[in-house]
């Protein structure tokens, strides 16, 4: 017995010497912006959900196939017609403070994002009217209506524990120094320079994380980032421009992860408050010939290298919720033209066409205004900084408006508030009594196949009324060296750390 | 001279106060809204005017002025809407960092740009001055951002010697502090070097062809001492206001560089600020760089005088 004890003392005495021998594993990731607060109810930024999967962990996590699959909780359960959440959590999980991780954290941490002053995840959990402790492990969330897409809001940031501790000490000011249950911890930040994590030794599932520390660091220009991760001083890329792509697959010291993404991008067309009241707004054949004039195909070979995927959904063609029975039509000149003739409108159609100031907007919106001149419009580009030109869609001072949506897990994330007659974005001012009854009944159905056919009624309405041309999808595109393995892209973009290493 | 400190030091004041007057101001013809760019693709109306009252955006602009510098007199720039830091706080990080980065320019100017005028002038029309005035015209006309690309090309990318981009702070590591400055810094120095030589080439040329110059050489002095005793100490003064107001001017963040350099500077917290709307970073950003500006324009006016002693009255 003492002989064994010695042994065993001597064995991890050596094996400490070796642990402490191996110099600390470093993972350093490009971001292409810096991200904004790191606190999660008031965040609201891409790039910081990006920066949140290494810290904060959330209730529940999507798969590649877009399943919802538990991550701090254990199962749930839908109750009482679908106007009550059962929770069950996972046992034995700590924040970086220590504090445990149990039903009453998860409850402030849910009423935290409702009613903190500032919390931008309120809308997202607005249908939830109060959350009740079952026991120390279990939640209920009782809504005021059922409201499928709840558990996909918890798969995000509305999902995102928070010591309560922490979270009531530090106020306003949680997202200075951020206290979650993830697999890394905060450590410090310099703005527009990096933001530094380092392993959190209790995390519930840390014999799947290997790498010691993450640095985050912001590079805007694209190439500057690439040269970075080329010379070896990063080790993994987001955002790399499609342009780019041939040269980094020629590397063989990088590797590259790609999925396409969950949002869309397309030209939100002005229907409800053109002041100008242009045929555009007036007539839905006149918006139909213009969708009909885009070659999508053509866009994504010419300005992508076809590494984009055209689409003409509010999800991409291999989403479960893609209508394969709208596939996108192909471009016809001929029957454009014909359908302005129709209309009644002599052309050229004049359009005031708003674009956001950057490559990835005005290339393809100049490859638009000429194949859209041959079908008899003349799209005026007005390339306009980001801020203004949102204030401006606000306002309705445009006809065309070349927008983006980033995507979100549920199909009711890319629709709702873009297409329902009283939602805040929706620019178009769309107003379709028959839409809005579709996207209210897509949120109180769960049944897949259910909400899959009542999501076609509204697929048809807008390929007929067009208040939103949808173009294509682009591809999320991370390029990292070969010294980092296990790297898999899921479809939201974002870098997950778990089983990652770096040799 | 008290007395001319003294006058120069109460111009200040007025000064300050018409610039954060004119920022504020300025600041309103910015078009877009900051409550909602901050919201990003979040833009829930109710939680946007709730933004809009809690950082008073709600207000009249004068009410939101003098909310504003009641905290500025009290030390208080206020926090960013972007991520609730304290300007103050961001401020204090990012002025080490232009303040190296600047300096370290402006000594790499001076090693370039001054010998190369003095050269040029001594030989004129020699191989020599034609080499330096091919030079600051290649100095000039070179956009940053393109010598710095290519800077990362050559030195990071094919012969791994400097990091890309990034910075490190000179308390952390002097070595890879300076390896990470150095390609910033020589972009930005070089562009200043050439206007350094053009300058001191010509005030050298006309030094050189006055009469204590003639009397200097007829005593039998060596070139040597003439030229770097008697005739570079006229010719520098203004040299020297040349550099401060160039300094002033790196210091007012160099953006373009510190962007393809990823240094986290004054510049990079400046153009970041205006197109998220930042308004409470602008405004304490442009105030400090005002500062340094005016306060830079009095050093180089006291250089000055200790340089030359026939301006102390």
């Amino acid at each position: 017995m003492k002989m064994f004890r010695l042994a065993a003392t001597s064995a991890a005495f050596l094996l400490s010497l070796a642990v402490a021998a191996q110099a600390q594993t470093t993972l350093r990731i490009g971001l292409a912006e810096d991200p904004d607060i790191l606190d999660p109810s008031m965040a609201r930024t891409y790039v910081g959900r990006i920066v949140f999967s290494a810290f904060c962990d959330k209730l529940f996590d999507i798969d590649e196939k877009l399943n919802i699959v538990p991550q701090l909780a254990l199962s749930s359960e839908t109750l009482d017609d679908g106007k009550g959440l059962v929770i069950k959590l996972r046992p034995g999980v700590k924040f970086h403070d220590g504090e445990p991780f149990d039903a009453e954290a998860a409850k402030f941490s849910l009423e935290r994002h409702l009613t903190f002053p500032g919390s931008f995840r309120k809308p997202e959990l607005a249908s939830v009217d109060h959350i009740e402790v079952v026991d120390p492990l279990t939640i209920k969330l009782v809504l005021k209506s059922p409201f499928s897409p709840l558990l996909a809001q918890l798969t995000d940031r509305a999902g995102m524990m928070m010591s309560p501790k922490a979270a009531k000490e530090a106020g306003d000011k949680f997202g200075l120094r951020p206290v979650c249950a993830g697999p890394y911890k905060f450590v410090e930040r310099v703005q527009q320079d990096r933001i530094v994590f380092e392993k959190f030794a209790d995390y519930w599932n840390k014999d799947n994380v290997f790498i010691d520390r993450i640095v985050f660091q912001p590079i805007v220009d694209a190439t500057v980032r690439l040269a970075n991760l080329k010379s070896g001083g990063l080790d993994l890329i987001e955002r790399v421009l499609a342009t780019d792509l041939k040269e980094v697959r020629a590397d063989s010291r990088l590797k590259v992860a790609t999925a396409i993404e969950l949002g869309y991008q397309g030209i939100t067309l002005n229907i409800g408050k053109d002041k100008a009241k242009g045929p555009l707004s007036q007539s839905a054949k006149v918006r139909q010939a213009l969708d009909l004039a885009i070659d999508r195909e053509a866009i994504n070979q010419v300005v992508f290298n076809g590494e984009f995927q055209p689409g003409n959904q509010w999800v991409n063609p291999d989403h479960p919720y893609y209508q394969k029975s709208l596939p996108v039509r192909g471009r016809n000149v001929d029957k454009a033209k014909a359908l302005l003739k129709e209309a009644g409108v002599t052309p050229p159609v004049s359009v005031d066409f708003l674009v956001p100031k950057g490559a990835e907007t005005e290339t393809p919106a100049q490859v638009i205004q000429s194949m859209a001149a041959e079908a008899g419009f003349d799209m005026k580009i007005r390339v306009t900084e980001f801020a203004t030109g949102l204030k401006q869609a606000e306002a309705g001072d445009y006809q065309a408006y070349m927008l983006g949506w980033s995507g979100r897990v549920d199909p009711d994330g890319n629709s709702y508030v873009f297409l329902h007659s009283n939602a805040p974005q929706n620019y178009s001012a769309w107003n379709n009594a028959q839409a809005d009854k579709a996207l209210d009944d897509a949120r109180l159905v769960t049944d897949p196949t259910e909400r899959k056919a009542i999501y076609e009624t509204l697929a048809k309405l807008v390929q007929d009324e067009e208040p939103l041309l949808y173009l294509y999808h682009r591809r999320i595109i991370i390029a990292h060296t070969t010294k980092l393995e296990g790297y898999k892209q899921m479809p939201d973009g974002l870098v997950r750390v778990i089983g990652l290493k770096l040799k | 001279m008290l007395n001319f400190l003294a006058r120069r030091l109460a111009q200040i004041v007025p000064t300050l106060f018409f610039v954060s007057v004119l920022i504020f101001s300025l600041q309103q013809l910015l078009p877009g809204d900051p409550a909602l760019v901050m919201a990003g693709e979040e833009r829930d109306p109710a939680v946007i005017e709730q933004i809009r009252h809690q950082y008073r955006l709600d207000q009249p602009v004068p009410v939101q002025y003098a909310y504003w510098i009641k905290g500025v007199l009290a030390g208080d720039f206020g926090e960013s809407l972007r991520n609730k830091m304290p300007v103050r706080e961001l401020i204090a990080q990012k002025l080490p960092v232009t303040l190296q980065l600047g300096l370290m320019a402006i000594v790499i100017a001076f090693l370039i740009g001054i010998p190369a005028g003095i050269v040029a002038a001594v030989k004129k029309g020699s191989a020599w001055d034609y080499g330096a005035n091919l030079f600051a015209l290649w100095g000039i006309s070179t956009p940053n951002f393109w010598l710095g690309i290519m800077l990362i090309f050559l030195f990071s990318i094919e012969l791994g010697w400097l990091p890309a981009s990034g910075y490190v702070p000179l308390s952390e590591n002097l070595r890879a502090s300076l390896a990470a400055t150095v390609m910033p810094a020589f972009v930005l120095g070089n562009a200043i070097s050439a206007i350094l030589m053009r300058h001191t080439r010509s005030a050298m040329l006309q030094v050189l062809e006055s009469d204590y110059v003639r009397t200097a050489r007829a005593k039998g002095l060596s070139e040597r001492s003439v030229i770097l005793k008697h005739a570079m100490r006229n010719a520098l003064t203004p040299i020297i206001t040349l550099s401060a107001l160039e300094l002033g001017t790196l210091l007012s963040g160099a953006v373009l560089t510190e962007q393809i350099f990823s240094i986290p500077g004054f510049g990079k917290l400046i153009v970041d600020a205006v197109f998220n709307r930042d308004y409470a970073v602008v405004q304490g950003v442009v105030l400090v760089t005002a500062t340094v500006y005016i306060t830079l324009n009095l050093v180089a006016d006291i250089a000055y005088i200790l340089v030359n002693p026939r301006l102390r009255g």
